[in-house]
């Protein structure tokens, strides 16, 4: 909907002269990043992958370039992006200045874009093993400890006789960093794959616990009194009532504990498990991999922002009955 | 007069006949006992539509929730065709003043709920539409509450109640909360399907118009604990006209009733 008249314009010259500006600016600036990193000198050594860097800028340029002469469906959707795509370059052409170019960073430990560029090309096989461990590992964790969270939540929020006996324990329990346990753990566990696990499902089941109890708590009691008049046994008035009503606090526990799971699962990797990607970011440190270093912690980003992404998916799908809930 | 004889004369009801005896109920508050209700009797018949008039906070809320079954009465009796009534049932069917939509649920699976909770909604699916389309909801059956009005929510809660084909509905202030053109509207609405299904009718209200209009008999509470000060009987047919010398008469006695006899 426009809301000015400005705007209202604005669509008007889009739909008579479809050419998009700033996909061509970004394109341009794409250009120009690409023929820095080739052609100007370098500080200290020549980094190999430079060329593959400035092919691969190239590349993108030209794609731009096409999109914003001939626009599409795809163009549209990709326009609220543009001024992104004008800043990345640059802000890629400043981490080329500061590294390779210019070395005002000190060397060894802050590599230049091509560096990670020939992490990927060169171990993207170690790096992927470690991306499916940290996600094989994650997944067992968070699942057993949303799972059990839920349960403990809902068995609370609904049963004084089982929130007698649980509710301390979550007090105890509950606060103390995960990680904490870990040395204890190693220790009792048979395998340090299953100390982590385990671990990983603490960190995850106590928000999960925690607002699915609240969730469970807070839900209004008129809704049990409709239930009840028209014929709802306690199995319908908790399934069908106290479930439903307190889903969109358990989405806020899974999001937390999600989160909370991230740093267990990098601990626990670089202090006992032999793989996964908190693993190689301890490997690479010991080898002054500062590249690898740097590669990994992007596919960690990448794998945290889209498990939050995935997340909130499925929360928007589950809860599309609500309204104004925050867009990821 | 028109009373139980009249009532009796009209078309055969399938309504549930109501007997209160004797009944006091209290809260607990803190430590206190808080009386609410003081020695209520009252009597419906099978098909009869009886008004609780009284003041805000006077305990005539309670006295619904004590008959759907919601809540038990510290000492007397309430029979339900002669059987004491001892847990909810769906037989008799509270409308709150808030429509207590499920939010979570489409208009047309909230209609569903008394049917889904007795594991008749395989069976008896067609009976959702029946109900949306007796209160004029069929468009929105698949419109979520948030996206309903004031008004157009307390219908869908109407067909929540009447999908189940209650006995007895108890309609707690069911317009309270309603602007006063759609509330003229839901008033010719509930006449119309009282007169449809016949069940039996116990309204609590505080709007004296609404009592004599929608009703065959209003019983006047008193101050809490509430007790009754009288009844009237409205003795006039559907569709009743609000200018009816007859019922600005009886308005103005509630209102003596009420102690506002001077402020018409």
């Amino acid at each position: 909907m426009p809301t000015s008249s400005a705007e209202l314009s604005r669509q008007g010259t889009w739909r008579s002269f479809p050419f998009w500006g700033t996909g061509f600016v970004a394109a341009l600036c794409w250009v120009a990043f690409a023929l820095y990193s080739t052609e100007a000198p370098n500080a200290t050594r020549d980094w190999p992958y430079t060329q593959e860097l400035a092919n691969l800028s190239l590349g993108f340029a030209a794609l731009l370039a096409v999109i914003a002469l001939l626009p599409g469906r795809f163009a549209r959707k990709l326009r609220p992006a543009g001024k992104w795509l004008v800043v990345l370059p640059i802000l890629l052409g400043l981490w080329q200045l500061a590294t390779a170019k210019q070395a005002l960073l000190p060397v060894p430990f802050f590599a230049p874009p091509q560096a990670l560029l020939e992490v990927y090309a060169e171990d993207w096989a170690r790096l992927a093993e470690s991306l499916l461990h940290s996600l094989w590992l994650l997944l067992n964790g968070v699942l057993l400890g949303a799972v059990f969270g839920f349960v403990a939540g809902i068995s609370i929020g609904w049963s004084q006789r089982i929130g007698y006996w649980v509710h301390p324990v979550l007090r105890i329990l509950g606060p103390v960093p995960s990680t904490a346990l870990l040395p204890i753990c190693f220790f009792i566990f048979p395998s340090s794959w299953g100390a982590s696990v385990f671990l990983i499902a603490l960190a995850t089941w106590f928000p999960v616990t925690v607002l699915t109890w609240s969730g469970v708590a807070s839900v209004d009691r008129a809704y049990y009194d409709v239930a009840r008049t028209l014929g709802a046994s306690q199995r319908f008035l908790i399934f069908r009532v106290a479930i439903p009503a307190a889903l969109p606090h358990v989405f806020v526990g899974l999001f937390m504990g999600l989160g909370a799971s991230f740093s267990v699962l990098v601990v626990a990797e670089m202090m006992g498990v032999k793989a996964g990607l908190g693993w190689y970011l301890q490997w690479a440190q010991g080898w002054a991999a500062y590249a690898n270093m740097y590669a990994a912690l992007l596919v960690m980003a990448l794998l945290c922002s889209g498990l939050i992404t995935l997340l909130f998916l499925v929360r928007d799908r589950v809860l599309s009955w609500q309204q104004g809930a925050v867009k990821w | 007069m028109v009373s139980a004889a009249a009532v009796a004369n009209r078309a055969p009801s399938n309504g549930l006949g109501l007997e209160v005896k004797n009944l006091s109920h209290a809260f607990e508050l803190g430590g206190t006992s808080l009386p609410v209700l003081n020695r209520i009797d009252l009597t419906l018949q099978p098909g009869e539509s009886v008004a609780l008039l009284g003041p805000s906070g006077c305990g005539k809320s309670t006295l619904l929730r004590l008959v759907a079954g919601l809540e038990t009465p510290l000492t007397g009796e309430i029979l339900a065709d002669g059987q004491p009534i001892r847990a909810p049932d769906p037989s008799r069917i509270l409308v709150f003043q808030d429509p207590t939509l499920y939010p979570w649920r489409t208009v047309r699976d909230n209609v569903a709920l008394g049917l889904q909770a007795r594991g008749l909604l395989g069976s008896q699916r067609e009976r959702i539409d029946e109900a949306l389309a007796k209160v004029g909801l069929t468009d929105f059956r698949d419109a979520y509450p948030r996206q309903l009005s004031g008004g157009m929510a307390q219908r869908a809660a109407l067909a929540r109640a009447l999908v189940n084909e209650p006995r007895l509905l108890l309609l707690d202030e069911p317009l309270g909360k309603l602007d006063s053109l759609t509330r003229i509207a839901m008033q010719s609405e509930l006449i119309r399907l009282w007169q449809q299904q016949r069940y039996t009718s116990l309204l609590v209200t505080h709007d004296v118009e609404e009592a004599l209009l929608l009703c065959d008999r209003v019983l006047v509470f008193g101050n809490r604990p509430a007790r009754i000060l009288a009844a009237l009987e409205v003795g006039r047919d559907y569709p009743r006209h609000r200018n009816d010398p007859h019922l600005v008469e009886l308005r103005q006695r509630a209102l003596e009733l009420l102690g506002l006899g001077s402020s018409w």
